[in-house]
């Protein structure tokens, strides 16, 4: 089994969100790194079925250095080697076609990521390696299951889920309950420092770019109504903010 | 130059955020000055497609086929970007939907397209094509140029209040080479939840928190979400807890909505939970706790036991 997972390096989920240079950048004063949550989960479930089937598996991450510490830390938990391809991760199809140019000759059973990124939200970049590579792409995968050349898996779909069976190989966006996020133990922290990490030049180029950031209009004062007159909420809701 | 627009079918109707893409779709295509086509895959009689035009279409192009189901993406993507290169499209649109994400994803590969999702305005095609589009799961917006020759855009919910007019669209119907089309998969079961209005589709939505202390207590929530024809949600502790079924917690890692009306039951507000539900026009809150971090974020606000509060909502909804 050849196993790629992509990840992300994002702002934890609890950051407060800003920007400088006169909205034009991210501000990343004070905020802390993690593996995109949903890439934590594809993680996950990577090495468990490498653990359990045995072959390779590679981390991959689109971004620049300052993304080190969350390759790192995947080798710790379990991806046996590593790429950094050295490019800002700000466009989908950027991401996409530079996982789509690594895998291409080599052979990968799975490619395992998030559903979406938990910066900028596109939940595209798997359909889109999976044209590039010709492959079936399929997401949010909530389960998966190997036996020889064939996965079974369920995926959420809208008030459910779908059981499917396909052939390998695939592309597949992850998501909770797929696997329980790993921590890495003291041995995988250790043995990560000496795993081979490549830094690779990027080969595409993007297709959109962000011109500049804004933040939401501040929320206006909470009207509060006592709750045993709890029912004039209604009237409210219909003639005053008009959503009944 | 023209604009083609993705659209749902959902048992042989038009989803509700379709209808949202084909507005939006014609306001661009009479910005930019250019004719709009509509592209609907699957079962729908004609005269529902015709409704098409309602939302300011002129013209829709119904694909139907055996082998052309929605569990089958590339399938469906193949006739979405062989259709866009047909017309030449230069702009392609869609709302944002699980399947919509993986069939615009597979066709922007394919046509080598920009792609930018969550936008929540109309372009602005003054100069080049910027779009402003939400991020960081609602806690921002980033304005973003489209550089590529063929531009893709997924919209939000909500994002512009729908006209409807008595105009109907000519529907044509579009032959498909089924023969080309591989099966990638086979599907096994589909579990889902019948009768209940579609999550991410829905204008109210009803959700409980862990203040609701067990899923034996959901009753009276579910009577508030049935007077008022909501979707039911609910946060990731009791997703998590199994009180309430995975596909409907709402969150950062969960359903993102963006109803007219949230109203959130004994949920205390964590900045994962907001995340999901900061789209939404309006919150409002029912804790407890006065000083529950939701309330922040709430338009409306009651401090009270949800046991109490729910049915008396309830009653006022009935008497309407």
């Amino acid at each position: 089994m050849k196993i790629l997972v992509c990840i992300s390096s994002v702002p934890d989920t609890t950051s407060k969100i800003s920007f400088e240079e006169n909205n034009t950048k991210f501000s990343k004063g004070g905020i802390q790194y993690i593996i995109g949550p949903y890439d934590d989960y594809a993680l996950a479930r990577g090495v468990e079925l490498r653990e359990t089937l045995g072959g390779t598996l590679t981390v991959l991450n689109v971004g620049l250095a300052d993304a080190e510490p969350q390759i790192r830390k995947a080798l710790a938990i379990g991806a046996d080697d590593a790429v950094r391809i050295d490019a800002e991760p700000t466009d989908s199809f950027l991401v996409a076609s530079e996982i789509a140019n690594y895998a291409k000759d080599k052979g990968f059973d799975l490619i395992l990521m998030g559903r979406e990124t938990t910066d900028y939200n596109s939940g595209v970049v798997h359909g889109i390696v999976g044209e590039l590579l010709g492959i079936p792409s399929f997401s949010p995968v909530m389960e998966l299951k190997l036996e020889g050349n064939t996965a079974t898996l369920a995926r959420e779909i809208e008030g459910g889920k779908e059981k499917l069976e396909a052939s390998l190989p695939l592309v597949l966006g992850c998501q909770e309950p797929i696997a329980e996020w790993k921590i890495p133990n003291m041995r995988g922290i250790m043995s990560a420092r000496t795993k081979p990490l490549a830094v690779i030049a990027p080969s595409s180029e993007a297709l959109t770019n962000i011109d500049k950031f804004e933040l939401p209009a501040p929320k206006g004062a909470c009207k509060m109504i006592s709750a045993e007159d709890a029912g004039s909420l209604i009237k409210l809701l219909q003639t005053e903010a008009k959503v009944l | 130059m023209s604009v083609l627009v993705y659209t749902e079918l959902a048992d042989g109707q038009f989803k509700k955020s379709s209808l949202e893409a084909i507005f939006y779709g014609s306001k661009v295509a009479a910005q930019v000055g250019a004719s709009m086509t509509v592209l609907a895959i699957g079962s729908a009689s004609d005269d529902e497609l015709a409704k098409a035009g309602n939302f300011g279409a002129t013209k829709v192009l119904h694909a139907n086929a055996q082998n052309l189901t929605s569990e089958n993406i590339m399938a469906y993507s193949k006739v979405l970007s062989e259709t866009a290169k047909s017309l030449s499209a230069k702009i392609v649109i869609s709302a944002k939907s699980s399947l919509a994400d993986a069939v615009m994803a597979r066709a922007a590969g394919a046509l080598k397209a920009g792609l930018v999702g969550n936008v929540v305005e109309l372009p602005e095609t003054s100069n080049g094509f910027k779009v402003k589009r939400s991020i960081f799961t609602g806690k921002a917006f980033a304005e973003t140029s489209i550089n590529s020759e063929v531009k893709f855009i997924a919209i939000k919910k909500n994002v512009l209040p729908l006209e409807e007019s008595a105009n109907a669209a000519t529907v044509e119907k579009l032959s498909v080479d089924t023969g080309s089309l591989t099966e990638s998969s086979k599907v096994l079961e589909t579990i889902k939840a019948s009768g209940t209005v579609s999550l991410p589709e829905a204008d109210l939505v009803v959700s409980g928190g862990r203040g609701m202390k067990g899923p034996e207590n959901w009753q009276p929530l579910l009577d508030l979400a049935e007077a008022l024809g909501a979707a039911t949600a609910c946060s990731k502790p009791v997703s998590d807890l199994d009180w309430r079924p995975h596909h409907e917690h709402v969150g950062q890692t969960g359903v993102k909505v963006a109803p007219n009306l949230y109203i959130a039951c004994g949920i205390s507000g964590a900045i994962q939970h907001l995340a999901g539900v900061n789209s939404s026009k309006v919150i409002v809150v029912i804790n407890k706790d006065p000083e529950a971090p939701f309330f922040k974020a709430a338009d409306y606000g009651i401090v009270g036991d949800v046991f109490d509060v729910l049915p008396k909502l309830t009653a006022a909804v009935k008497a309407l």
